[in-house]
């Protein structure tokens, strides 16, 4: 799914949303918007008293056949907005479509297995998957290894490894096993598997409206029934001045003056922030989600992976007194050289950088090489009669100071205890019993990882650091990384605690994480974002999951809240203020055949009474096509705190709100005259 | 314009300024029930106002009792009201001997004061006895005050409270609000018009022999306790028809200034009190600002339309500002600034005829009712009112900012939105709905003292204030007919009662709230941005749904008089 076209405006998308258009002036898939819908109404009335003029010949025909016209353009123009969005995430869909080919899956029964067909699977079955073999539905491994390949789901075609126990066991329906084989108990029914969820999401198709959805709807509805009665009370203050309106005039001043362009738009807002999320592989459960990804207050970020790279590296050789540090270095590189572990490796690395030396030949060094175990925690290399070992400080020291407690140990000691006090790890190295130094295994903190804390700041959001580390390591790193807070040494019910106490305190809280034991902070957290390479709980626990298994992303996910949010606050904004310049048209206009000084508010002085309200009606229509592309990016957000955004905002969507009708009216309205419209 | 007029509305605007904040301090205090100075004297009677009434000073009331206890009090005040009115002629203290307020005019009449509108349909001193001044409209002078504060107040506390069940109790309210608050102040301002020369009598209209020797009755009555409490709590119901244009009611530019100030004085320092419960005194300034910016807006323009004075009338040789319908005492600068201040808060006292006011002059004080009366606006319904708007302006201009709208750490979700904007919604159906039957109804239109805009204006004048429960009358309109007297009373329940209840209502739902933090995230509520964010949603939201009415009468009136057209 990476190679989505991220063209906005996409003829693919564009041609079958114009049909989509006009199926979705169905009233069943209108009244979901109460403003289009009223304009629905006002455009089926107008036509109707349009056909009725025509057969009786009533005046200003060519002028109200064009108002009538461009009332049925607005209402497609709407459509034409929020098909255009669920196109985008129809194609995606499709896309997925295509790996949900029927499967057969070898159910277990017995000893062997029989062949049954993958939609007759139930939860609880066990099945066996082998090489070449499609996955039948999501499941998790129960027995054995296998390398899978998720490119369906996260568009990445490197396999990743699958086994039973630990963090690793959940597969996905419609994956592909490479190589090896495992059982699988299936956790999905037919219909209901993470692909066909991911289908629906992306489609649309469940898509239900938001709490903050819901409140601006009610304020659209609120908006649009205040100039229902600014407008229906109008024929009867015409007639007491002796006058009349027409119909189509009155229908034409209501429909510009309630809040049509974020009524249009506001699906196709809310559609395209759920699509922003996909195409950053991250599939959120409900539209509620996204949303309170904007509010978040406390980001919760585990350390390894997020904060530091993933694995510590060798920064630093520290021999103790009456030893070299090329002796130190030759002899840590020796140990480790067939330690596969990364830690290992950037031993090796570090040595060669710093002092030049090579690798060897384990086979020429005649060498036996002892493997790490969590009982010793050492490992080493003995060649020639040399033991060299390297491991956890006190498992070093405690075999030699068995003999002797001598300064060399004393020193040492004290150099761990510094390396740990700057938050790095310290290992230590001894030949022959005799210890020659420590190395110092350093976190790495991502590049840039502290500017991003810095822009959070501004944002308002707190980071907490969680890290198994011991507080000391912990706060050094914190404070290298630039986070607010750190909790060490934690475990799963500190975090879960965490997560209550800052909710408690009215914030809301989003974390990430892949564990079984992270399921029950991922459900209390507001925002849960699972990655994909997790357990079917962790999964089963968030409102969001990452595909690229890339928990920075949390940023990203918070910034495509608060974007959506905000393209709906600057939209309305924008359409409620346009109603200053609509008035400033259609009013005068209106009023102009028995108040003749009324004409002096027409400030824009626009050719004619008809010119001006046809003026009005088409600058209404064309705006919302011209903002779908806004409400599909979204408004930008910059991370410069609430005070400068609204002062920003405010000016873009609020002034220009007033003042840009005024110019495009202007300018349809000599394009009308010109072209002898009216 | 003059440098003196100016000097005058900055006199006034600056003493209200610096009110706002001791009586701020003084009214929180009363509020929260802390012990001061008169409780002495009046803790006794508050204490047995309670047992007498069963109330339980501790017990507070979630907002559905509080609204339900509010309703039917104001039900009974109304009905006790209604029954004073039909049957005084038979009751004592009737010197001038009035006889039974007929039923229609008893209804508005009754609805107008428990409202705090005080539309008068009725001269004072040809329809109503003492006691029914006294007892009846005095008395809902202070209630419906207090009623309107207590709302407020059930408001401020929601704000300042986190999860909480409760808004406060009613009737401890109703009860503090008078005592402590509206009687002290109202005694005080008594003794003080009395001394500038209003009368306070209870002995029958005098009789006098003029210089060139007609016979004369002189109304006389207890003015000065009504004057004081109707500016004070906004009602606005004069004693004497000419109300607060007549010499026994309004003095001198001295007791003229006093009187303003009563008017904007509770209005200005809620406010405050607003800004010190919820721990930010700058947040009740920012609302204090916009209400500011809006009042010195309409003062400018009203000033201005006055002092320019009507061309038809210089064509003529008469030159300077138009001084049709007002005082002398007074002058334009003083009429224009009473008129605004008058309309801004829901008072409706006026000391110049609104109807003899240039087209844009008179079109201010409409505007501000329009706009619900939240420049300072009546005493609580103003505060409740800007409120309001405010939700409306956090919810759509918040999520600018890219979270859910919050305002005071509370979230702003859909029950308080369909709340604000079923208020907002009810004061363009009143005032557009009346109106729009009433300009087509021969009998309402026989009404109106003029022909064109200006007879549209004087209909849509009086179910705006109406509605607006300001209760000032464009003058020129007859408003004493069977249809008047009943819509105009049904506006003026709906003007106060559907914004009451949706305003506790959204009091309950925000006390229940948890408090979010404040944050970098958070736009902050208490800078000149959300000043301007404010007044833009009160003159859009607020003020659009009228331009078509207002274009159809001052605006045109005022475009035509500049032509030379008349009607």
């Amino acid at each position: 799914m990476k190679s989505r076209s991220a063209s906005l405006l996409d003829a693919r998308i564009l041609v079958p949303a114009i049909g989509g258009a006009v199926r979705k002036l169905d009233p069943r898939s209108l009244i979901h918007n109460p403003v289009m819908f009223v304009v629905a109404v006002v455009t089926l009335l107008t036509t109707v008293l349009l056909a009725k003029d025509a057969f009786t010949g009533g005046g200003q025909l060519g002028f109200s056949f064009q108002i009538v016209v461009w009332l049925w353009v607005t209402l497609l123009f709407a459509n034409f907005a929020e098909a255009v969005a669920e196109g985008r995430g129809k194609a995606q869909a499709d896309a997925l479509r295509r790996t949900r080919t029927e499967t057969e899956a070898k159910l277990v029964a017995g000893d062997g297995y029989r062949t049954v067909p993958g939609h007759s699977l139930k939860i609880g079955d066990v099945v066996l998957v082998e090489a070449g073999d499609i996955i039948p539905s999501d499941g998790e491994v129960i027995e054995g290894v296998a390398s899978v390949n998720e490119a369906a789901i996260t568009g990445e075609s490197a396999p990743v490894i699958r086994e039973s126990g630990g963090d690793r066991s959940a597969v996905t329906g419609g994956t592909e096993v490479l190589s090896d084989w495992v059982r699988v108990r299936i956790t999905a029914a037919a219909g209901s598997t993470f692909i066909d969820r991911m289908i629906a999401l992306v489609e649309g198709a469940e898509r239900q409206k938001t709490p903050n959805e819901i409140a601006l709807n009610i304020l659209l509805a609120g908006m649009t029934l205040v100039f229902v009665l600014a407008t229906v009370s109008i024929p009867s203050f015409v007639s007491y001045a002796g006058g009349g309106v027409p119909v189509v005039v009155l229908v034409a001043l209501f429909v510009t003056l309630i809040p049509t362009t974020i009524g249009a738009l506001l699906s196709a807002i809310g559609i395209a922030g759920m699509d922003r999320l996909v195409r950053f592989n991250v599939l959120a459960m409900s539209g509620r989600a996204v949303e309170a990804a904007g509010d978040v207050d406390t980001l919760l970020l585990d350390k390894t992976g997020t904060i530091t790279l993933g694995n510590r590296q060798a920064a630093e050789f520290r021999p103790v007194r009456g030893v070299e540090a090329r002796e130190l270095a030759d002899a840590a590189q020796l140990a480790s050289l067939a330690d596969e572990t990364p830690e290992g490796r950037s031993i090796v690395v570090l040595a060669k950088e710093k002092y030049g030396i090579r690798g060897r030949d384990m086979e020429s060094l005649h060498a036996r090489f002892i493997p790490f175990t969590a009982q010793t925690r050492m490992s080493g290399i003995d060649h020639d009669g040399v033991a060299i070992r390297k491991g956890a400080v006190d498992a070093v020291l405690r075999t030699i100071a068995a003999g002797r407690a001598d300064a060399a140990v004393r020193e040492a000691q004290a150099i761990a205890d510094e390396v740990a006090k700057s938050g790095g790890t310290p290992l230590a190295v001894a030949r022959d019993g005799r210890v020659l130094g420590v190395v110092h295994l350093k976190d790495i903190v991502k590049g840039g990882i502290r500017e991003r804390f810095a822009e959070l700041r501004r944002m308002g959001i707190r980071t907490v650091m969680i890290t198994g580390d011991n507080p000391m390591t912990a706060a050094a790193i914190a404070a290298e990384a630039g986070v607010d807070d750190f909790l060490a040494e934690a475990t799963p019910e500190d975090k879960l605690r965490l997560i209550r106490a800052e909710q408690a305190k009215g914030k809301l809280v989003a974390m990430c994480g892949d564990g079984t034991n992270d399921a029950p902070a991922l459900a209390q957290s507001d925002v849960g974002v699972a990655m994909n390479t997790g357990t079917v709980a962790a999964r089963e626990a968030g409102n969001m999951v990452d595909l690229d298994s890339d928990p920075t992303k949390l940023i990203e996910i918070v910034e495509i809240g608060k974007q959506l949010l905000m393209t709906r606050g600057a939209l309305t904004t924008f359409s409620i203020a346009n109603d200053v310049a609509k008035y400033f048209a259609i009013i005068p206009a209106m009023f102009l055949a028995f108040y003749p000084e009324l004409g002096a508010l027409n400030v824009m002085r626009l050719a004619t009474p008809e010119s001006a309200i046809l003026s009005a009606i088409i600058f209404n229509a064309l705006i919302i096509v011209a903002l779908i592309p806004l409400a599909l990016r979204g408004v930008r957000y910059r991370p410069v705190g609430a005070g400068a955004l609204l002062s920003r905002n405010l000016l873009i969507y609020g002034l220009g709100g007033i003042v840009v009708p005024f110019v495009g009216i202007k300018a349809i309205d000599l394009a009308v005259t010109a072209l002898g419209l009216a | 314009m003059t440098i003196n007029g100016w000097i005058e509305i900055l006199v006034f605007t600056g003493i209200v300024v610096l009110l706002a904040r001791p009586l701020g301090g003084y009214m929180t205090a009363v509020f929260a029930g802390e012990q001061m100075p008169l409780s002495a004297l009046l803790g006794p009677a508050e204490r047995g106002l309670y047992r007498l009434a069963g109330i339980h000073e501790r017990d507070e009331q979630p907002w559905t009792a509080y609204a339900l206890s509010l309703l039917a009090f104001n039900f009974v005040g109304f009905l006790a009201l209604y029954l004073l009115l039909r049957l005084q002629g038979w009751l004592p203290l009737n010197p001038a001997g009035m006889t039974n307020v007929p039923p229609a005019l008893a209804f508005n009449t009754a609805v107008s004061f428990v409202t705090n509108t005080n539309w008068q349909n009725y001269g004072g001193e040809a329809t109503v006895s003492y006691l029914t001044q006294m007892l009846g409209l005095t008395v809902q002078n202070f209630l419906s005050a207090a009623t309107g504060i207590a709302v407020a107040m059930a408001l401020i506390r929601a704000f300042a409270r986190k999860s909480a069940r409760t808004v406060g109790n009613f009737w401890v309210d109703l009860t503090r609000g008078t005592l402590y608050l509206l009687l002290p102040i109202a005694v005080v301002m008594t003794f003080v018009l009395v001394w500038l020369g209003v009368p306070q009598t209870l002995a029958p209209y005098a009789d006098a022999t003029t210089l060139e020797g007609a016979h004369q009755t002189i109304a006389l009555g207890p003015v000065a306790s009504q004057v004081a409490i109707k500016m004070l709590g906004t009602n606005g119901g004069g004693f004497f028809n000419a109300n607060a244009a007549h010499p026994f009611e309004n003095p001198d530019a001295v007791s003229n200034l006093i009187q303003m100030v009563a008017i904007f004085a509770i209005g200005a320092a809620l406010t405050n009190v607003f800004g010190r419960m919820v721990g930010n005194e700058r947040q009740g300034w920012a609302i204090l600002a916009a209400m500011g910016v809006l009042f010195v807006a309409g003062v400018a323009v009203c000033y201005a339309a006055e002092a320019a004075g009507n061309p038809l009338v210089h064509a003529l040789g008469v030159g300077g500002g138009n001084m049709e319908g007002k005082e002398t005492r007074f002058g334009v600068a003083l009429s224009a600034l009473f008129a605004v201040v008058t309309t801004a808060a829901s008072c409706g006292a006026v000391n110049a005829m609104h109807d003899s006011f240039m087209a844009l002059g008179g079109m201010i004080p409409m505007i501000n009712m329009m706009l619900g009366e939240v420049i300072v606006g009546g005493v609580g319904a103003g505060f409740y009112g800007i409120l309001l708007f405010v939700i409306v302006a956090i919810f759509v201009a918040g999520l600018m900012v890219g979270r859910t709208p919050e305002y005071l750490g509370k979230k702003i979700e859909a029950k308080e939105v369909k709340m604000a904007m079923l208020a907002v919604l009810c004061l363009p159906l009143a005032m557009l709905g009346f109106t729009a039957v009433a300009v087509v109804l021969p009998a309402a239109v026989a009404s109106t003292a003029n022909a064109g805009p200006h007879g549209f204006s004087e209909i849509l004048y009086a179910y705006t204030s109406a509605a607006a429960n300001n209760g000032s009358a464009f003058g020129g309109l007859s408003g004493n007919t069977g249809w008047y007297n009943v819509t105009l009373g049904l506006a003026m329940l709906m003007g106060r009662f559907l914004v009451i209840v949706p305003a506790l209502a959204i009091a309950g739902s925000v006390a229940a709230k948890k408090t979010v933090p404040e944050s970098a995230g958070t736009f902050p509520t208490d800078g000149a941005l959300f000043v301007g964010l404010i007044v833009g949603v009160i003159v859009i939201v607020g003020g659009l749904a009228f331009f078509p009415s207002l274009a159809l009468g001052p605006i045109v009136e005022h475009l035509a008089v500049v032509a030379g057209r008349t009607f």
